[in-house]
């Protein structure tokens, strides 16, 4: 590198330049895998989102698992015997159960040790007959022999001596420590349920096929603090057969009686009528042999001895009288149901046969997510509040199980099919997530906001289509040069708005003007073409010399002026039409004379801005394809004598409608995928109605409202995931096929 | 109506030969056809113009000084009241629809009656702001030259007569000298205000600020079990400063707003009733009817002004939208600066150094479709992935003291700037690529027989000519970005953010904060917003700073595009 005055002299394979070559060369291979990993890197990281979407979405899917734990056999229950009842409290560390002989045992949930007991106050003399549990409430209430039902409230609490958490189990009397005397007569009660909170105290006993009903109201005194007991006795009728099993339904309204062999009778407490009596299996052979209820006690879980379990709850029937009727069954094995136990935060349930298998079964999504042989014939079952743990008292042992069933809420039918919700007179379509009542029963159905979805796809085409595919024909077939300079940065104007701002337009000022100016929309969409056709007339009716001021293909811009004055007349003519035709008011007029629901945002209003948002997609593909139609075959056309017309609508469009057709799928892609003009000009209502003037709710929208409350990981959450999954591939799909037409095409310009 | 056909001279219409007068004949031509698709494009173009011109009036009206009227309102069987105010909108209505409304409306009147919307302002007063009436009612209407107009911090604008002022509870100034020493003392508020917000959010929450990260530290010196003596002594020390640099600002603070609450005003509205406004709460003070038009539109650039520089006030209703612009600015800029190196690499990747085949091809089309995927699927990925995957393992790894309060696992403005760019990147990718291609082969052939390496030809040959088209992916991908709201609601605006992403509290870029954007600005406040009818003007306005904005970006980037032809028009010959 000293030498450089000479070129003759130069070494080229000095070891400063050898030194240097060897950099080159290996900067030359660093930038190549830079690039190469860089870029892969990057492609790699946006494929991602559709496997994490996927990812998010898989576990929906999935059945549920069960895992058994090692067996105990705790002396406690040697002595005690086989337990009346059992449960579990929240974290799955602590069991309860009732012996035969009136002590409430505590135990570890892991390993069987007794924690602590205490023994009820049971009158002597009496035993215990029947224990019933609250559906979610640590209420137990014991039917004893002499008539009379001890109430019992058995609750946990946490403390932390040594930082450590310890679960403290403790049991009270908030209806009292003495036995409520249920029946005056003091015969056994064999059959008992309760609903109880904190205040209020319902039982249903019976004996035989006698029936006593008992409420007592708690009410504590304002000034003294001293409570009071009310107590309320309602007299139903005797019934024919012996009772097997009763359920009353924390409303008040209902007392289910299972009797006989397979029937139910329904007795409306607020009225003290019997609603009626129903059948609840018709195979002759079979017989009820287990029966639950399910969260919130709406509905009734009828399991039979053919390992059948059917749903059942009251809804209106065809002549608008409430009745039992049955909504799905399903389906545990061969053998006879001996329990059926529901969770307590979901509508699912889970049951047990004789010959020792457990089935895991949801309601609503209709689904059996698991059935397992967990024991030797049958056995006492329990389930813990958070439906993850479940125990097994059988043959003196003691055996937990681990369940993991973190999303039974969905299944294919769930989210596509109609479904018949608790309190609904027959299957419909719903998409109604959260509710503030703990025991709601989740309705999500995706149809509702697929059918907004592509309503307002529908609506939004309707407008874009025609409007963008003529405007690309005209601009780029008959379109003067110069003109067409001037008119496409106005169209890329269009495509660049953001959806916000036309949400907002469409939503604060759309909506309440087109209300206000019914008539004069709909007479703009008519008197708007009669006024441009009629313009071309006259023109063409016009002389020469003012004519041949306007060269051809500048048709739009005489245009403009007539667009904005047939607008105007069609507007200004609204309020007098209105007058003439609709009695002043169209939009009542609307809802009055026609009975079509009427929003304010609407179809109409989404259909007007999202057509806005189409328009330039459709138009800058459509007009790229009309345009690139080799100039031959036109000229060819036109050489043969054909009108320009004619040159258009028998070659142009016919060669180029791939090309149209896949700015339309296109088109459809982004309409469907919209999320703030929806936001902002509807007003979200999940509805399944094509009416123009009812608003929807999209897949988009929904998960924009509905995101940043779910709970991270929850059904709920994973079901949006899926929505937005599905928005996806619908988009990515349509896309693909688009971008393949059109690719195709192109080939087939080349060769022309 | 069918003509004479057959008669009259040929004429041409387009490119074709018509007998003159034949309607039908006009038709088979395929005129109509001619005219209908033209008739499209007029539609597109007004629909664009028209919007823009609305959403332009609209907003910019709204920092005029509207004469405020005042007039007798006599709805028929009730007593005449008086009514002050700026009329606001006014509309003709067939008389059945305020029948409707419940208004007694005359039987045998004119069809239609005009409608009109009154700001009425006193909301403290009247309950509410803004009232429909009958604008044939409205009786002996005329514009008093000395009402005055004041804009306030709360309950809106206030319509009035100036009665006095008084400092103190004692009267300064009385009738005529009563204006001039208002506006004296309103600059002396302005000033004082400055002051207490400088004093409260810079000061002060510097301070509270400096706590919060001792309390932090604190935590994790007891979760590393490095919490002894000497650390307690040392974070005991620095809080005491910080407390005691505390109670200075805040004498000072407590002596500022005894100042500040020093002056009132005492106001009497159009029914005579007099009321007393703190001094403290007004912000501006006009005599809108006195003004000429020189003042008024001297005050509307004021106004303009502080729509631009200054906070929102009453929830986003009134006041400024600078955070909001701010917010938007910032996140475009990071998101810039991320997405630029990603997408030019992925480009360059794709067109220099893939074989070109089947899989390329794919992956190219890929590419070009997640450009229309919508965008609210990006903001679901990015809220699952970015937010609680990666922003929760950060927070594991390096934000343990502050657990169970997410600092990364939450959204904020690094995560709305990165799920902006995946959905930007394919913009990016694009339009590089593009400018990739079209370079001349015989630019990079020449430059290799010279003996340039492959990466040298990329690094000084290739990539500065492509540079204005990655220049234009960028301004389209930064337009693209500025605009989209949706994903945004997922994974980091708020309506409302206390501070500015950028501030003086160390490390003075705080990624991990929600920021304000001007596009859920406009959403927020025109559909959530507890007034909608107050907080409309300001979304028009809001509205149209976002429209000028991105059509800005978007014909820079068609002007750079163009400039780009040319070139290579040159090169190409």
């Amino acid at each position: 590198m000293t030498e450089t005055r000479s070129p003759a002299r130069i070494d080229f394979d000095s070891p400063t330049l050898r030194r240097k070559r060897r950099w080159r060369a290996k900067m030359d291979r660093f930038t190549r895998w830079y690039v190469l990993v860089g870029g892969l890197t990057v492609l790699v990281a946006i494929t991602l989102i559709f496997f994490y979407l996927a990812y998010v979405v898989l576990p929906l899917f999935k059945g549920a698992s069960i895992s058994a734990e090692e067996p105990q056999s705790p002396a406690w229950m040697q002595q005690a015997g086989m337990p009346l009842a059992l449960s579990l409290e929240e974290q799955n560390e602590v069991g309860m159960q009732i012996s035969a002989a009136g002590e409430m045992i505590f135990f570890n949930a892991a390993d069987g040790s007794e924690l602590s007991r205490q023994a009820l106050p049971i009158p002597t003399g009496a035993q215990i007959v029947t224990v019933a549990q609250d559906l979610v409430r640590p209420f137990v209430a014991l039917g004893l022999s002499n008539g009379q039902a001890l109430v019992v409230r058995h609750s946990y609490a946490s403390v932390y001596p040594e930082g450590k958490r310890v679960i403290v189990p403790r049991v009270d009397y908030p209806y009292g420590e003495a036995p409520i005397t249920v029946d005056p007569q003091g015969r056994a009660l064999e059959h008992l349920s309760l609903t109880a909170d904190d205040e209020q105290l319902t039982l249903a006993a019976s004996n035989a096929s006698e029936l006593q009903v008992f409420k007592l109201t708690l009410e504590e005194n304002m000034l003294t603090g001293e409570t009071t007991l009310e107590s309320q006795r309602i007299d139903l009728p005797r019934l024919a057969q012996t009772v097997q099993a009763l359920y009353l339904d924390p409303r008040g309204q209902w007392l289910y009686v299972i009797n006989g062999r397979v029937s139910a009778d329904v007795f409306d407490l607020r009225d003290r009528t019997l609603n009626g009596h129903y059948k609840l299996i018709d195979d002759a052979s079979n017989q009820v042999t287990a029966s639950a209820q399910l969260l919130g006690g709406i509905s009734l879980l009828i399991g039979d001895a053919k390992g059948g379990i059917n749903q059942w709850f009251m809804a209106r029937g065809n002549d608008g009288e409430p009745q039992l009727q049955r909504v799905r069954g399903f389906k545990l094995g061969d053998a006879p149901i001996t329990q059926i136990v529901a969770e307590q935060r979901r509508k699912g349930f889970i049951a047990l046969d004789n010959k020792g298998n457990l089935g895991v079964f949801h309601s609503t999504a209709h689904r059996t997510l698991l059935v397992d042989k967990i024991a030797e014939g049958s056995g006492l079952l329990t389930l813990s509040p958070r439906a993850n743990h479940v125990l097994l008292a059988h043959e003196g042992q003691l055996q937990g199980f681990e369940l993991n069933n973190p999303h039974p809420e969905i299944s294919w039918s769930a989210l596509w099919g109609k479904v018949w919700y608790e309190s609904y007179d027959k299957p419909s379509y719903v998409w109604q997530s959260t509710s503030a009542s703990n025991d709601f029963e989740p309705k999500l159905s995706l149809a509702p906001l697929t059918f907004g979805t592509l309503k307002a796809a529908f609506y939004a085409m309707l407008l874009a289509a025609p409007l963008a595919i003529a405007a690309a024909v005209y601009t780029a077939y008959f379109m003067a040069p110069r003109m067409r300079r001037k008119v496409k940065p106005v169209i890329e104007l269009m495509e660049a708005l953001p959806t916000v701002i036309l949400g907002f337009f469409a939503g604060l000022f759309l909506a309440p003007y087109v209300e206000g100016h019914l008539p004069g929309i709909f007479s703009l969409l008519l008197l708007t073409p009669i006024g441009i056709i009629l313009t071309g007339f006259i023109w063409s009716r016009l002389p020469e010399s003012i004519r041949f001021r306007m060269p051809e293909g500048w048709e739009s811009l005489l245009l403009i002026p007539v667009v904005l004055l047939t607008g105007w007349f069609a507007l200004s003519m609204s309020p007098y039409l209105e007058t003439w035709f609709f009695g002043g008011d169209m939009r009542l007029w609307i809802s009055h004379d026609l009975g079509i629901t009427y929003d304010q945002r609407n179809a109409l209003v989404v259909g007007l801005a999202m057509g806005f948002a189409v328009i330039p997609n459709i138009f800058s593909i459509a007009e790229d394809a009309i345009f690139s139609v080799p100039r031959s075959l036109t000229y060819g056309s036109l050489a043969l004598g054909a009108t320009p017309w004619q040159t258009l609508t028998r070659v142009v469009i016919l060669t180029a409608s791939p090309g149209i057709f896949s700015a339309l799928m296109i088109g459809m892609g982004r309409a469907v995928g919209e999320t703030m003009i929806v936001l902002m000009a509807t007003g979200n209502t999940p509805v399944m109605d094509w009416n123009i003037f009812q608003g929807m709710r999209t897949l988009a929208a929904n998960v924009a409202v509905e995101m940043p409350e779910s709970e991270v990981g929850g059904t709920h959450y994973r079901v949006l995931f899926l929505a937005a999954l599905v928005l996806l591939s619908f988009t990515f799909v349509m896309n693909t096929l688009a971008e393949i037409i059109r690719h195709r095409l192109r080939k087939k310009y080349a060769s022309l | 109506m069918t003509l004479s056909a057959g008669r009259g001279p040929w004429i041409w219409i387009g490119k074709q030969a018509v007998k003159q007068g034949s309607l039908k004949q006009w038709f088979k031509s395929g005129a109509p056809g001619i005219w209908m698709s033209g008739g499209a494009v007029a539609i597109a173009v007004i629909m664009t113009l028209g919007l823009i011109s609305v959403i332009a009036v609209r907003g910019l009206a709204h920092f005029w000084p509207a004469d405020v009227i005042e007039a007798r309102y006599a709805v028929p069987g009730e007593a005449p009241r008086t009514i002050m105010g700026e009329v606001v909108q006014a509309e003709e209505v067939p008389l059945e629809r305020l029948k409707g409304a419940g208004l007694p409306v005359p039987e045998d009147g004119p069809k239609f009656m005009t409608r009109e919307l009154i700001k009425l302002g006193n909301r403290e007063l009247n309950g509410s702001d803004f009232a429909w009436v009958v604008g044939d009612w409205l009786q002996d209407q005329k514009k008093p030259t000395d009402v005055i107009a004041l804009e306030r911090r709360e309950w809106g604008n206030f319509y009035g007569y100036l009665i006095n002022v008084k400092e103190d509870g004692k009267i300064v100034a009385e009738g005529e000298a009563a204006i001039p020493t208002l506006r004296e003392r309103l600059d002396r508020i302005s000033e004082l205000a400055d002051q207490i917000g400088q004093l409260e959010k810079v000061d002060i929450g510097g301070i509270n600020y400096g706590l919060e990260r001792l309390r932090l530290r604190e935590r994790g010196l007891e979760l590393d079990n490095a919490l002894d003596a000497t650390a307690q002594a040392d974070l005991a020390a620095e809080r005491s400063e910080l407390e005691a640099r505390y109670r200075t600002f805040e004498d000072q603070l407590v002596s500022l707003r005894q100042d500040f609450d020093r002056d009132s005003l005492t106001l009497r509205d159009a029914t005579g009733r007099e009321t007393e406004v703190r001094l403290a709460n007004v912000v501006h003070a006009y005599q809108p009817n006195a003004m000429s038009t020189l003042q008024k539109l001297g005050f509307y650039f004021a106004k303009l002004w502080e729509f631009l520089s200054t906070d929102p006030r009453e929830a986003n209703t009134e006041g400024g939208v600078f955070p909001a612009i701010f917010g938007t600015v910032m996140m475009t800029l990071i998101m810039a600066v991320i997405v630029t190196p990603f997408g030019v690499i992925a480009a360059i990747y794709l067109r220099e150094y893939a074989k070109q085949g089947p899989l390329t091809r794919l992956i190219r089309i890929a590419v070009n479709n997640l450009a229309g995927v919508p965008a609210i699927v990006y903001g679901v990925f990015g809220l699952g992935f970015f937010v609680y995957v990666l922003g929760g393992s950060i927070d594991q790894l390096f934000f343990r003291e502050s657990l169970p309060s997410p600092t990364f696992g939450t959204p904020g403005l690094l995560w709305a700037s990165l799920t902006l760019a995946i959905l930007a990147v394919p913009v990016v990718i694009v339009a590089t690529e593009e400018g990739l291609a079209r370079i001349p082969r015989s630019v990079r052939e020449g430059s290799l027989a010279l003996g340039a390496t492959k990466a040298e030809t990329l690094w000084k040959v290739v990539l500065p000519m492509a540079s204005p088209a990655m220049m234009t992916g960028l301004i389209l991908a930064v337009a693209r970005a500025a605009g989209e709201v949706a994903p945004l609601m997922l994974v980091g605006v708020v309506k409302l953010a206390p501070t500015l992403p950028v501030n003086l509290n160390y490390p003075y870029l705080h990624l991990d904060q929600k920021i304000m954007h001007l596009g859920f600005h406009i959403f927020d406040v025109g559909f959530q917003s507890p007034n909608v009818e107050a907080a409309r003007p300001l979304v028009y306005a809001t509205a149209l700073l976002l429209v000028l904005i991105i059509a800005g970006l978007n014909l820079s980037a068609v002007a750079i595009r163009n400039r780009l032809r040319e070139k290579y028009k040159a090169l190409d010959s």
